[in-house]
């Protein structure tokens, strides 16, 4: 059985299907209301939502039990009191692979952080009150930390993105930050200023399990490869028919792939009405287009970070994105052909594999 | 001994001078399921910091971490449209509501 965690404008909707049979709408939560991200924690199984409400403000919800019934707030999702700022929304959580840690990323550029499963967080003050902060700029979505990539074994080493601040690492569980961003290079902005630049529009990131030092990003113009644990970038965007897009995928079996879904750099839609994942097997050295099943004429799809996840690894790969047109498209085998696992959904902002 | 008028108590004081909150669905569950609450604070948003100071699972619901009045919620004393600053005496009955909002 897989299960899909779709966050919409609308609400969450849980879809599930067994192999081979169709995906079913089995749960709604949140009805109406913004839900950004939502996840399971593969440990414990807790289900977590991050829901901006347009009245109350942004948290994090979690349950223990079926996603239609009861759900709790979870404690310490807020930034000090009587300062200067407030949290909007919640990006993205993570959990660590050993299951002692989650981290939750928001806007303004804020971590959280918990060790007693989702149930009450921290606010990560290293980060919050890092010096160069004042010099941190937020892109159309805000000042986001929508990217969270622990290191496989070893929680106190993390990898952040923000946007627009770049890339944050740590080697000692967040009391100190330091940046990685030597090879990104900003086309926005005038040469001059691009060696010195902060204000660096990382789209997402993701770490390779099966070698940690290697992460994938695709950046608001370039999608680039470190194997340095994030300190320095290059270029792989080459072979690719556009090298803007939001979201990237890796098969936890294979350090060498990613999967990316390129979207126009002047409207940030699917290119010329056409839907393609583009995958590599080879680090980023060569790029192959992946579309048999998916639209290949009038469809203008807008694909946000959060909604293109993966199940399983290997042979058995997953494959799910979801559209802000409120379709998902799914695949069993690799990226290889393509189904419609659902359409007619509200706007999506997220898609998770729960299991 | 005591006289046959009841006398006044510290208490009795403080309760005049309260205003009378009313909460509901979410916001009620919160507060551990009172919807009526007593308040004491001169304007909207003195009152709104000491409920949350009283029933901290209310925290960041109404007043976000600047104090600010979340931008859709609608705070009525006495059945009219009250803003941050307006001024609340005792008796007033507050009402703190979502705004009519949507998309």
């Amino acid at each position: 059985m897989t299960e899909l965690l779709v966050g919409t404008r609308k609400g969450l909707f849980v879809l599930e299907a067994t192999p081979g049979s169709d995906f079913e709408i089995v749960a709604r939560a949140f009805e109406g209301e913004p839900v950004d991200y939502a996840m399971r924690e593969p440990h414990s199984g807790r289900l977590f939502a991050a829901v901006t409400s347009p009245f109350w403000g942004p948290r994090i919800w979690y349950t223990d039990g079926p996603p239609d019934g009861d759900w709790q707030s979870a404690d310490g999702v807020l930034l000090p009191r009587g300062g200067d700022t407030a949290l909007k929304r919640i990006w993205v959580i993570v959990a660590s692979d050993d299951g002692t840690r989650m981290w939750a990323g928001g806007d303004p550029g804020v971590l959280f952080e918990s060790r007693d499963n989702g149930t009450s967080w921290e606010l990560n003050r290293a980060l919050f009150e890092h010096p160069t902060r004042e010099r941190w700029k937020p892109d159309s979505g805000g000042l986001s930390v929508h990217s969270i990539a622990p290191w496989p074994g070893d929680p106190d080493r993390l990898a952040l993105a923000i946007s627009a601040a770049g890339i944050w690492l740590t080697d000692d569980g967040g009391r100190t930050w330091r940046h990685g961003n030597e090879g990104i290079v900003a086309e926005y902005l005038p040469e001059q200023a691009r060696g010195t630049a902060i204000d660096l529009c990382v789209h997402h990131i993701e770490r390779a399990q099966g070698r940690p030092e290697r992460l994938f990003m695709q950046f608001h113009g370039g999608v680039y490869r470190s194997d340095d644990a994030g300190e320095t970038w290059v270029d792989i965007a080459a072979g690719l028919p556009s090298n803007f897009g939001f979201p990237v995928v890796l098969d936890p079996d294979d350090p060498d792939s990613a999967y990316v879904i390129p979207v126009s750099t002047r409207d940030r839609v699917t290119p010329d009405g056409r839907v393609l994942v583009w995958e590599t097997r080879d680090a980023g050295a060569t790029w192959i287009a992946r579309g048999s099943g998916l639209p290949d004429r009038d469809a203008y799809l807008q694909i946000l970070r959060q909604s293109f996840d993966r199940g399983g690894a290997g042979d058995e790969l997953e494959l799910y994105f979801g559209a802000t047109s409120g379709e998902i498209f799914g695949s069993r085998d690799v990226g290889r052909t393509w189904f419609g696992v659902a359409t007619r959904l509200p706007a999506i902002a997220s898609v998770r594999v729960g299991r | 001994m005591m006289s046959g008028n009841r006398r006044r108590t510290s208490r009795d004081r403080m309760l005049a001078d309260m205003a009378t909150v009313r909460l509901r669905g979410q916001l009620e569950k919160l507060a551990g399921g009172g919807s009526e609450h007593e308040v004491q604070g001169t304007t909207v948003t003195e009152l709104l910091k000491e409920l949350e100071a009283t029933h901290g699972a209310l925290e960041g619901w109404i007043l976000d971490e600047r104090g600010v009045l979340r931008r859709h919620i609608n705070v009525f004393v006495n059945g009219e449209l009250a803003e941050p600053n307006t001024a609340v005496s005792a008796g007033d009955k507050i009402e703190i509501l979502p705004a009519i909002s949507g998309g």
